[in-house]
């Protein structure tokens, strides 16, 4: 077994689920700080353009969510939910920071990340289209539905902020982003990282 | 999605995904209710941390919106605010002649209708009173009409709206000049009415007989903006 084997880690499928939800998140966040920062309403102002591009990128977001699912792999986005689901001794070892926790696939981290970005973009989206509709029905207008969308948006920036870090800069974690862009990973890197993956696809190719 | 999954050979497994999924739409969702109550209790936090910030957040919970393009700047030489319609003396008042009117003090809490709300604002201007003494508003005067300097943004008010006690013509806000993107150098304060009734970067005023609808009116909001008592509150 050499050290450079690849290891297909992402199917397209699933790449191109995060790569909806990067690219959207990345335009909505920008357009949507624009929005609402003063300072930077004050410098780039074209505030009716910014609010255009925020609300039609959300529904190009959830288009291409349906279309992704459509065309794509439903039985991979299956199984990849119940990986998600499932979390064992181990997984729950690497939350509380024990060491050695062999891990799966995505790690108790990734699976966590997962988690709260699909319940954030349900949240964000009710939110949303509640602060598009109430603009012209007041029985959609309420309160705090402004504050929560804010809210959402600072804990959404934050968890960005951390996963951009591990999967671009954090020597150890970021050559995960290959997994991501072009499907594959290196099985020396995998080993480390993800172990019990590793011994489950040897197994398989050995049975 | 069923629970076939969780492999009953390893009794370890546990669909805590699905759980914490739940969990977190169940507490973003239940928060309509209590956000406001949380939002209270954060509020000096949040104030404190924007103050640290300057700028770059919302400063004291304020947000800007505008319509167009781009805010109006503001140039002390080519201002003017110009008084006409219903009046026997129409007027065009240079910045300086804003600010020679007495001057009027007040602290009040700005309500905008998307839900925010901004505590004890200090606004320094001049009342509406003072502004029409000049012009002398014919008897079928009924209504003012602001024209904003942000086209197409108008909105009015009733006289009687206007010459409330703590209705005034801010130049002022928090002891420094209006900024840009609060309407400088004159915005309407009312604040008992939601805040798109508060006209900003102001370039006139008009007299007219029967109040006309203004930008957010004529998009579904009510004319009479109280505050708790409109557009569906």
């Amino acid at each position: 077994m050499n050290e450079v084997e690849r290891l297909p880690r992402f199917t397209r499928t699933e790449r191109a689920v995060h790569w909806v939800h990067a690219t959207a998140f990345v335009i909505l966040l920008a357009s949507g700080l624009c929005l609402y920062l003063p300072s930077l309403a004050e410098a780039v102002g074209r505030r009716p353009l910014l609010k255009n591009i925020h609300i039609y990128t959300a529904l190009a977001w959830a288009v291409a969510l349906v279309l992704v699912v459509v065309a794509g792999d439903r039985r991979a986005l299956r199984a990849t939910a119940r990986e998600i689901d499932v979390f064992d001794a181990d997984d729950r070892a690497w939350l509380r920071g024990r060491r050695p926790a062999p891990q799966g696939r995505l790690n108790a981290g990734q699976k966590l990340n997962a988690v709260i970005t699909a319940a954030f973009a349900v949240l964000f989206a009710v939110t949303g289209v509640l602060l598009w509709y109430g603009e012209r029905d007041t029985r959609f207008r309420f309160a705090q539905t402004i504050l929560i969308h804010d809210w959402l948006m600072y804990v959404a920036f934050f968890l960005f902020v951390g996963h951009l870090y591990l999967a671009l800069i954090h020597p150890k974690t970021r050559h995960a982003l290959n997994g991501m862009t072009r499907g594959w990973v290196d099985r020396g890197w995998a080993v480390e990282h993800h172990r019990k993956w590793v011994d489950a696809l040897d197994a398989r190719r050995e049975s | 999605m069923s629970l076939e999954h969780v492999d009953s050979a390893r009794p370890d497994q546990r669909p805590y995904g699905r759980r914490a999924f739940l969990g977190l739409l169940a507490g973003g969702l239940s928060s309509f209710f209590w956000a406001p109550a949380a939002s209270n209790v954060l509020s000096p936090l949040t104030s404190a941390f924007s103050q640290l910030v300057g700028n770059v957040f919302p400063v004291g919970g304020w947000r800007i919106y505008t319509i167009s393009g781009s805010m109006p700047l503001f140039d002390e030489k080519s201002w003017r605010l110009d008084i006409s319609g219903l009046v026997r003396r129409p007027a065009s008042l240079t910045y300086r002649d804003v600010l020679a009117l007495p001057r009027a003090e007040q602290v009040s809490t700005f309500h905008c209708v998307t839900g925010w709300t901004v505590k004890d604002v200090r606004w320094a201007g001049v009342r509406f009173r003072d502004l029409l003494r000049l012009v002398d508003p014919l008897p079928q005067a009924k209504a003012i009409e602001f024209v904003s300097a942000e086209h197409p943004y108008t909105d009015s008010l009733t006289l009687q709206q206007a010459l409330l006690p703590d209705v005034m013509l801010a130049v002022e806000m928090d002891r420094a000049p209006l900024s840009r993107p609060h309407g400088a150098p004159a915005r309407v304060v009312i604040p008992e009415m939601y805040g798109y009734k508060g006209v900003k970067w102001l370039e006139s005023m008009r007299l007219v007989d029967e109040q006309p609808t203004g930008y957010w009116e004529n998009l579904g909001y009510d004319q009479n903006a109280w505050v708790g008592r409109s557009n569906g509150a």
